[in-house]
């Protein structure tokens, strides 16, 4: 479990992080959504120590990761992976060096046991035949799972995502979801996500944080998030009048009452959007 | 202004870059890297240069000195000299600054941008140990090698030029070469090489590592880095020339 309080952050006088509070749970898939330049990146480059926040703490287990030896931080940072927004990988490096690197750097193991090892978790990642090929020569939906591999290779307790899925397309962005989820349950990680894409948080949002302009504004899970009545957090989610119209349906759904107003203005957008009939209740008809 | 802030961040770059590596191992490994990066990568062009300055001298030196009374065994000790003292250290030391700053500046600005010094950070790595350090000290040993092939390659040079266009025989150019060497000279040469050899490691590398931006950003990091490492090792030269000789 990974706590933060009160984490605030400045860069020169433009203040990103304005004191957030949470909690990241063991084995489940911890979000941090918000639009872009919100904050996301900071506050994770936070908790990972690449950045020293001007204010707040760190919990890792109980112990605050700003309070702690040198010798305790490189402890911690071996409990970590990361999965960067670029993906990271070391260009001058194979495939299969990028995800020994880790282990040769960390381990005394021999070789054979640690090319099983990196052959055992590109396979986890569904990497075959790749192991001789450099980053510049795999897409960026390979590089993203090579990265994951890198992060994976020595067991962390703890995995950050930065935008798993910035830049791929819908369908390799959820394989690359369902393997973080995958992961995460399997070895009981906290896994902390950025992201702005609707898909992982319905997908894979265990636990969602939501962040609008450096401030904590919700907080919940993907089965909250749809009933609930925080406007920035709609405005954000439902970013569609499509979507938003269905949000409304759902709610009409899931609770029997008619939002106000709904019969007059909103009725024929969510017919026309939705292609369904309502009656005059709001429910919906026989189509 | 910005030169002097740079110059603070420059020291400061310096501040726990001293620590037990976390894996000998590896740490070896990118040092010997570093070293055929900048040894064996260099020596070509450290090879043309400095035969063609030696030869460039003993044309020049013999159309200057064209009075018969002086020997011509002069020629080569003048070439000699100024291979030793000047050419061969601060002209390769420019092109060096050119060839393994810009490489230095841009791998590292790049490893930044991309976030892969981050990545390494993540990880426990002390990043300004484990690839700047090794950089600087590559550089500190093969610089100076590389210095010494060229005051060879560039003596050789002049011999040959000599010897090709009937100016002065092999022979007395090697009797010239030979005659009043002061071996202080060589000591001078690789002092500026070893003061000229952290300049060009150490600069662009402070440069690479700060990068901020895109692209974009690098490139001009790099330009700079070659410039003031230029710029510094010009006026190092001058220093010691000043406080050595
Ligand atoms: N190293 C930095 N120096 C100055 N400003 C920064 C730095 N990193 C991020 N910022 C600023 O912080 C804000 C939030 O950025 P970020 O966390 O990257 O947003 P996102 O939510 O898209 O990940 C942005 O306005 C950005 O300009
Ligand atoms: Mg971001």
């Amino acid at each position: 479990m990974i706590e933060i309080k009160n984490i605030k952050k400045s860069f020169g006088n433009k203040t990103v992080l304005k004191g957030i509070d949470s909690v990241f749970f063991d084995g489940k898939c911890n979000l941090i959504i918000g639009a872009s330049g919100s904050g996301k990146t900071v506050l994770i480059k936070c908790m990972v120590g690449l950045f020293q926040p001007d204010n707040g703490e760190v919990l890792y287990a109980g112990k605050n990761f700003f309070d702690i030896s040198n010798v305790q931080k490189k402890n911690i940072r071996k409990e970590i992976g990361m999965l960067f927004q670029g993906s990271a990988l070391f260009d001058s490096l194979t495939v299969e060096q990028n995800v020994m690197f880790p282990l040769e750097m960390f381990t005394n193991d021999k070789y054979s046991i640690k090319r099983k090892r990196v052959n055992e978790v590109l396979a986890r990642v569904n990497i075959v035949d790749a192991n001789k090929k450099y980053p510049a020569e795999i897409s960026g939906g390979m590089k993203k799972r090579v990265a994951l591999a890198r992060a994976i290779v020595l067991n962390p307790k703890y995995l950050f995502c930065d935008e798993p899925n910035s830049g791929l397309d819908p369908q390799t962005s959820l394989v690359i979801d369902k393997l973080i989820r995958e992961i995460t349950t399997e070895f009981n990680i906290t896994t902390v996500i950025n992201t702005h894409d609707m898909n992982s948080v319905m997908e894979i949002g265990d636990n969602i944080l939501y962040v609008f302009q450096g401030e904590k504004e919700w907080e919940g899970t993907n089965k909250d998030i749809i009933l609930s009545k925080n406007e920035k957090l709609n405005d954000f989610i439902f970013a569609s009048a499509f979507l938003k119209d269905a949000k409304t349906m759902r709610t009409i759904q899931e609770t029997g009452v008619i939002p106000e107003g709904i019969k007059e203005e909103l009725r024929d957008s969510i017919e026309e959007n939705l292609n369904i009939d309502l009656d005059k209740d709001g429910f919906i008809g026989k189509n | 202004m910005k030169i002097i802030k740079e110059f603070g961040q420059f020291i400061k770059m310096f501040n726990g870059m001293f620590r037990t590596p976390e894996n000998r191992k590896m740490y070896w490994k990118q040092f010997m890297l570093q070293c055929n990066d900048i040894g064996i990568g260099s020596l070509g062009i450290i090879t043309i240069i400095s035969v063609f300055i030696g030869a460039v001298s003993t044309l020049q030196t013999a159309y200057q000195l064209v009075s018969p009374i002086i020997p011509k065994t002069t020629i080569a000790q003048i070439v000699r000299d100024s291979v030793i003292l000047e050419f061969a250290p601060t002209l390769s030391c420019i092109v060096l600054a050119g060839v393994v700053g810009s490489k230095i500046a841009s791998e590292l600005g790049n490893m930044r941008v991309s976030e892969q010094i981050d990545a390494l950070e993540i990880m426990g790595i002390n990043t300004k140990a484990y690839l700047i350090l090794p950089k600087i000290l590559a550089g500190l040993i093969m610089i100076p090698l590389l210095i010494i092939v060229s005051m060879v390659l560039g003596i050789w040079g002049g011999r040959l030029a000599g010897n090709l266009s009937g100016i002065i025989d092999a022979s007395i150019f090697d009797k010239g070469v030979l005659m009043d060497f002061l071996p202080y000279n060589v000591i001078f040469a690789l002092t500026k090489s070893f003061v000229f050899a952290f300049l060009i490691t150490a600069i662009p590398a402070f440069y690479g590592y700060y990068v901020k931006g895109g692209a974009l950003e690098i490139g001009k990091a790099s330009t700079r880095a070659v410039v003031v490492a230029c710029v510094l090792l010009l006026l190092a030269d001058y220093v010691l020339s000043f406080l050595m000789l």
